[in-house]
């Protein structure tokens, strides 16, 4: 007990005082969700607008003042006439023109059915999605309000639903995606890169001629990158509660407890490449180029797995980071319990085992 | 007991790489015991089998009693290693490497202190320093102490002085003799024939084969012909002519000097001295000289 102790002090007192280890450990996820947080966002953030209010009534009053508040949108200027929506597109910097017919809220009223037009400049055609939906989803809004005080189902415009996103967030669908690709990361390569930095040094030929047997060594290797991956698993959520305004919907113990297992699964894969090469630069290329890539591609995070030919989706079956993408938005942002993820949690666990058996099996207890 | 038993050791990397070839030896206790040969000789891959880090590929060894290949983790907690590569962590103080490497061995630095004090008072300024940071001597004092630390039955130290000044050189070998009073074994390995003498015992290596074992006073008594260290004023046509007279067995540069031996034991040198005037050199000095290990270690070659 004495000796794991000195040992796990060891490897601490070699991360702490490596800062360009320390850096890369605790930076990364931290520029990590702020670049994919903020930068990398497909939301749009204050798009100009133009508005041609016909009806100047108080339903349009009211839609308009609904559209200035949000953070969506900035209204431009006003305009009175058809032509002036022409040049303020030809100006360029206006993405959506709304139309207000006259006798807006006498349709509304009268025959619960009013009509509005809303112009997007589709040169960028996602952008203009996006920001019809979200002018949809605002006058929507309004009319589900009104209708609310009466019995009279007023409509203004096709119903659309964001399910769980419904002031569609870029965030969400990040944060997961980096929680899985940081922890990979850390774990895969700076478990794999200090196991066999003993090796290269020569170390590991004198932990080897002492009774401290090797597999306690892989074993106090891998205590320490465990806690401090929980470290970091700990700052990425604070980061996208606090800056990213994200909650955790579900329940934080049962995210941690997925995380451990994650890092666990991370770990082994980390023994296992560190078993099996000797050099630090080829580790720590086995590590980018065979954990990274797959999870970026795989994991569902970057790239929808339905719209990938049928190979790659049951490639994407072993990627351990598909997994616990799909358990940590379960958890973080539908809400919902281990009952939804328990086959998940059981592959997780399926793949550890597996990676731990082969890792021990090829384990060597003397050098070659 | 022996210490250390070596019989009919193979050692062969890939598939014909052979490093060692049937090599017997064995160390008796308490005695120092030199392994001497020029870099790729086989003293490291004999290291290696003898601290169970590699598995022999015919022959067997013991230490301490104990199989290398069966009883390996009895041996790896009765033996202390130096490997040739300094090999603890650079990033831990000198203080830290210790206490590591004593609580690996279950035990104190306090508990053995007696061992590796006269070592340690010399690190001891430098205690807080990383080790990375030591000098090459310093390095090796340090590495030794590590290794020493849980007081070991057979001490294998590989190429300890390589790399090391002079002056820490001799400092070092002054220490191996004050371990060897604590009786422990010691097996070490070294380039330097220079340091040959220092041994009880040594095994002289070439090419994973065995030239000799006996004592440094042994070989040097057994060399047959008596030795003269010659001069001339151009010695690259010395060695070239000596190489070509009837006269000489042997010849070779040694130093500033070339050592040679006659065929006859009567031999009068003054009469090489004429021929090689004949020759066209000059300014030529000969004169008797003792034998060294080296010298034995180029006849048996």
């Amino acid at each position: 007990m004495k000796q794991f102790l000195i040992f796990i002090k060891k490897e601490f007192a070699h991360v702490l005082r490596d800062r360009k280890t320390l850096l890369i450990l605790f930076g990364m996820p931290v520029v990590q969700i702020l670049i994919f947080g903020f930068a990398l966002t497909n939301e749009v953030k204050n798009a100009k607008i133009v508005i041609m209010d016909q009806a100047n009534d108080i339903a349009s009053q009211q839609i308009i003042s609904k559209i200035r508040a949000s953070r969506y949108f900035e209204i431009a200027e006003t305009i009175h006439s058809p032509q002036q929506i022409e040049s303020a597109f030809k100006k360029g910097n206006i993405r959506l023109a709304l139309i207000f017919p006259a006798q807006f809220n006498n349709n509304l009223m009268h025959q619960h059915l009013a009509q509005l037009q809303v112009i997007a400049d589709a040169s960028d055609p996602n952008n203009a999605t996006t920001l019809t939906s979200y002018i949809s989803s605002i006058i929507q809004d309004y009319a589900t309000g009104i209708a609310k005080t009466s019995n009279i189902p007023y409509r203004i415009s096709p119903e659309i639903r964001f399910l769980y996103n419904p002031q569609l967030k870029g965030a969400p669908n990040y944060v997961p995606g980096v929680m899985a690709l940081v922890l990979m990361l850390v774990c895969v390569m700076m478990t794999a890169v200090s196991i066999v930095k003993e090796k290269e040094t020569g170390t590991m030929e004198i932990l080897l001629v002492s009774p401290f047997s090797p597999f306690k060594v892989i074993v106090s290797k891998a205590i320490p990158y465990l806690i401090l991956s929980l470290v970091n698993v700990t700052s990425i959520l604070l980061l996208s509660v606090f800056v990213l305004d994200l909650p955790i919907n579900g329940s934080i113990l049962l995210l941690f407890a997925e995380s451990t297992l994650f890092i666990i699964t991370c770990l082994t894969i980390g023994i296992f490449i560190s078993v099996k090469t000797n050099t630090m630069q080829l580790a720590m290329l086995i590590s980018l180029m065979g954990m990274m890539l797959p999870t970026i591609l795989f994991s569902g995070f970057m790239f929808p797995i339905e719209n990938m030919p049928v190979p790659l989706q049951v490639i994407s079956n072993i990627i351990p980071a598909k997994w616990y993408y799909i358990i940590v938005k379960d958890i973080m942002i539908k809400g919902l319990g281990f009952s939804a993820f328990w086959k998940e949690t059981l592959i997780l666990v399926a793949i550890t085992v597996v990676m731990m058996v082969i890792s021990l099996k090829s384990f060597k207890i003397r050098l070659s | 007991m022996e210490a250390v038993n070596v019989k009919n050791l193979v050692k062969i990397y890939g598939k014909d790489k052979t490093a060692v070839d049937d090599i017997s030896f064995s160390v008796n206790q308490g005695e120092i015991f030199g392994l001497i040969g020029p870099d790729g000789a086989g003293k490291t891959s004999i290291f290696r089998v003898l601290t169970t880090l590699l598995l022999p590929d015919g022959g067997s060894a013991t230490v301490d009693g104990f199989d290398v290949v069966k009883d390996y983790k009895q041996i790896r907690s009765r033996v202390g290693y130096m490997p040739g590569k300094f090999s603890l962590y650079q990033d831990l103080s000198v203080e830290e490497n210790l206490n590591f490497f004593a609580t690996i061995f279950n035990t104190t630095i306090a508990e053995n202190y007696h061992l590796i004090k006269d070592i340690y008072v010399q690190l001891e300024p430098f205690k807080n320093r990383r080790a990375g940071q030591l000098s090459g001597g310093m390095k090796q004092k340090l590495a030794l102490c590590c290794a020493l630390i849980h007081k070991p039955v057979v001490l294998f130290l590989d190429e300890p002085t390589t790399g090391v000044d002079p002056v820490s050189r001799k400092e070092f070998w002054e220490i191996l003799q004050q371990l060897k009073e604590q009786n422990i074994t010691i097996v070490v390995s070294t380039p330097y024939m220079d340091e040959a003498n220092r041994c009880d015992r040594i095994a002289m290596i070439q090419s994973g084969q065995l030239l000799s074992v006996d004592t440094p006073a042994n070989i040097i008594k057994s060399y047959p012909e008596q030795l003269y260290a010659i001069k001339a004023n151009n010695m690259h046509a010395l060695l070239k002519i000596l190489h070509e007279y009837n006269q000489v067995k042997s010849s070779y540069a040694f130093g500033e000097f070339a050592h040679i031996s006659f065929k006859e034991p009567k031999f009068n040198p003054d009469q090489a001295v004429t021929y090689l005037e004949t020759k066209g050199l000059q300014d030529i000095e000969l004169i008797k000289t003792e034998v060294t290990i080296e010298d034995c270690f180029i006849k048996l070659l």
